[in-house]
């Protein structure tokens, strides 16, 4: 269903219009409130009037994350504090968290976004949404929260953890519409499964899954194991949370971006030009009606591709393909570019071994190695030595015809490798290339 | 004339072998006969016991991976070149051992010869034809 059948129908001339004269009052904006902006459009040798058409977006600066840090906490906000209404903050898994802020008004638009976002997944008033993303710094929780709200849902506000009792709220609250983790989500599945639930005896409908890369087959896998249709949804807390793109449950292909208030651009991930639609690369997006936090052309390190053509759905917004990897989570093997969900694609593909993996990269005597640890399920069991290296050896196989890369496959116990409820750790690098 | 073996898959991790046998004394199985095979990365621990059903239960409840195959028990003088008239046997009809593991009973006259083939079928015949003594599932079971 299109909950703002206006705006996310507008013809292409009437939306270029509109981004237009919103990145020209962007531009000004943080030009005049920014020191950041201020300085990198100088240094660039660019004015705000210099916005005539919105090809001149290239002419601006990028942002990179490490600007953010350097900015940290408040120095990127465009509207004195006391404007502000919310603070969230990214995990700062490698130094300090990135902080974004929320006028009242960045309040209303993202809730009004995650109404559009929810509804395109075939929510509606009259739904039960069990709203299992975290609560709290992370974006996740409270976007999807406010977003349920404002469609009219109801929601049950239970965050992350505690799964025996998710289920058992699950079986008792009947909600009919999951958000969550792809990884949480299968996770779910197994927890019901160990207390005797039958999950799709639940009255799930679909569910709505982001904040990590998941994959096509990852998708059957849930649609099967949970019996609900799975939508792949992307956004990130610096450029507002989710409800930045998601897929339309009419043709779920492709992400749907909500243009009139995000402007993306996909760029090559080393020289930083901009490349035509359908070419895969890193995915930039400029915020084009954020107060507190606006951000020129911010580089997400998410690696996708974007493409115009036309969607049943109705909708005339740019749609985004899956997201790949991470242009800086690419790991490097002997030469041969890595990412990590690519580990997954062939897991799931084979369909006898569960998608949960964990790599393993270190270099013995100046060579790289990876090892790749899968679990163990019952299909692919044997009583026979030969018959487990021969599983062992297959699926290296399958892995160097995908990747390009040889790898050592070691089969451990099931649930040896981590679940994670937020988001998980698929990579120990050992190497000390930093 | 076939017995069910179980095996379990094995991490090479500090007390999984201890957590198997509690769990197995815990459901009140008796373990007859058993053999670990192991490489560098993982081990299959292979068992005979005293209830299969129960012991899969239960190992299966704790998160084990567990598998049933059908083996052949053969029982054999305790004597010298015992083994060897059996495998000559097998090695003139070119029967394939996959693996193989022995044990002697508390009657202590007689050794048990656990066999695992690629064609049990032929074995088992072969081996009955030669006047072997292959052993039922519920005799070793309750041994």
């Amino acid at each position: 269903m299109i909950h703002d059948e206006e705006f996310e129908t507008l013809p292409r001339e009437a939306l270029d219009a509109i981004q237009l004269k919103r990145l020209q009052q962007l531009a000004e904006k943080v030009y005049a409130t920014v020191p950041f902006y201020k300085k990198a459009f100088d240094k660039k040798g660019v004015k705000p009037e210099d916005i005539k058409a919105l090809e001149d977006l290239q002419k601006l600066p990028f942002t990179m994350k490490q600007d953010l840090r350097d900015n940290y906490p408040f120095a990127m906000f465009a509207t004195p504090m006391e404007n502000v209404v919310r603070i969230h903050a990214s995990s700062g898994t490698t130094g300090k968290p990135t902080v974004v802020g929320y006028t009242r008004r960045d309040i209303d638009t993202w809730s009004w976004l995650m109404a559009r976002t929810l509804a395109a997944a075939g929510t509606h008033r009259g739904d039960i949404v069990h709203n299992a993303y975290g609560y709290g710094l992370f974006t996740g929780g409270l976007g999807f929260h406010y977003g349920a709200e404002r469609l009219g849902a109801s929601v049950i506000p239970v965050s992350g953890g505690n799964t025996k009792r998710q289920i058992l709220l699950m079986k008792d609250f009947g909600p009919t519409v999951l958000t969550c983790t792809p990884s949480y989500a299968l996770h779910l599945a197994e927890v019901a499964a160990d207390e005797g639930v039958d999950f799709k005896s639940l009255k799930f409908r679909v569910g709505v899954f982001g904040a990590e890369p998941w994959t096509e087959n990852m998708r059957l896998e849930i649609e099967s194991q949970l019996g609900m249709e799975a939508v792949d949804i992307y956004g990130l807390s610096e450029v507002m949370g989710p409800g930045v793109a998601v897929e339309c449950i009419e043709a779920k292909k492709g992400l749907h971006i909500f243009e009139d208030h995000f402007i993306p651009e996909i760029i090559h991930p080393e020289t930083g030009e901009v490349l035509p639609y359908g070419e895969p690369g890193e995915l930039v997006f400029t915020t084009l009606t954020k107060e507190a936090f606006p951000l020129i052309r911010y580089r997400t390190r998410d690696l996708s591709v974007l493409y115009r053509e036309p969607c049943k759905c109705g909708r005339t917004l740019v749609r985004m393909g899956r997201i790949t990897g991470r242009s800086d989570d690419m790991l490097i093997v002997r030469g041969v570019n890595v990412f990590p969900s690519q580990i997954e694609s062939v897991l799931m593909a084979r369909k006898d071994v569960a998608p949960y993996y964990l790599l393993i990269v270190d270099r013995i005597e100046h060579m790289d190695t990876l090892q790749v640890d899968v679990e163990i399920s019952e299909a692919v069991f044997s009583d026979a030595v030969k018959d487990l290296q021969h599983v062992e050896r297959d699926i290296e196989k399958d892995i160097k015809d995908m990747l390009g890369v040889s790898c050592k496959v070691r089969l451990v116990e099931p649930k040896a490798i981590q679940r994670s409820e937020g988001k998980a750790q698929r990579v120990i690098d050992k190497r000390k290339l930093r | 004339m076939t017995v069910e073996q179980i095996s379990i898959f094995l991490e090479n991790r500090a007390g999984r072998l201890a957590e198997i046998s509690r769990v197995l004394g815990e459901a009140g199985v008796n373990i007859r006969a058993l053999s670990l095979a192991d490489t560098s990365d993982f081990g299959i621990l292979r068992l005979i016991v005293s209830d299969n059903d129960k012991a899969k239960a239960a190992l299966k409840e704790h998160g084990f991976t567990v598998g049933k195959t059908n083996v052949v028990a053969v029982e054999v003088e305790d004597r010298p070149g015992g083994l060897n008239r059996i495998l000559e046997i097998l090695s003139r009809e070119n029967i394939n051992v996959e693996y193989m593991y022995a044990f002697v009973h508390h009657s202590g006259e007689n050794a048990v010869i656990i066999f695992r083939f690629d064609d049990i079928d032929g074995a088992v015949k072969l081996l009955v034809n030669n006047n072997i003594k292959v052993l039922e599932g519920d005799t070793v079971y309750r041994l």
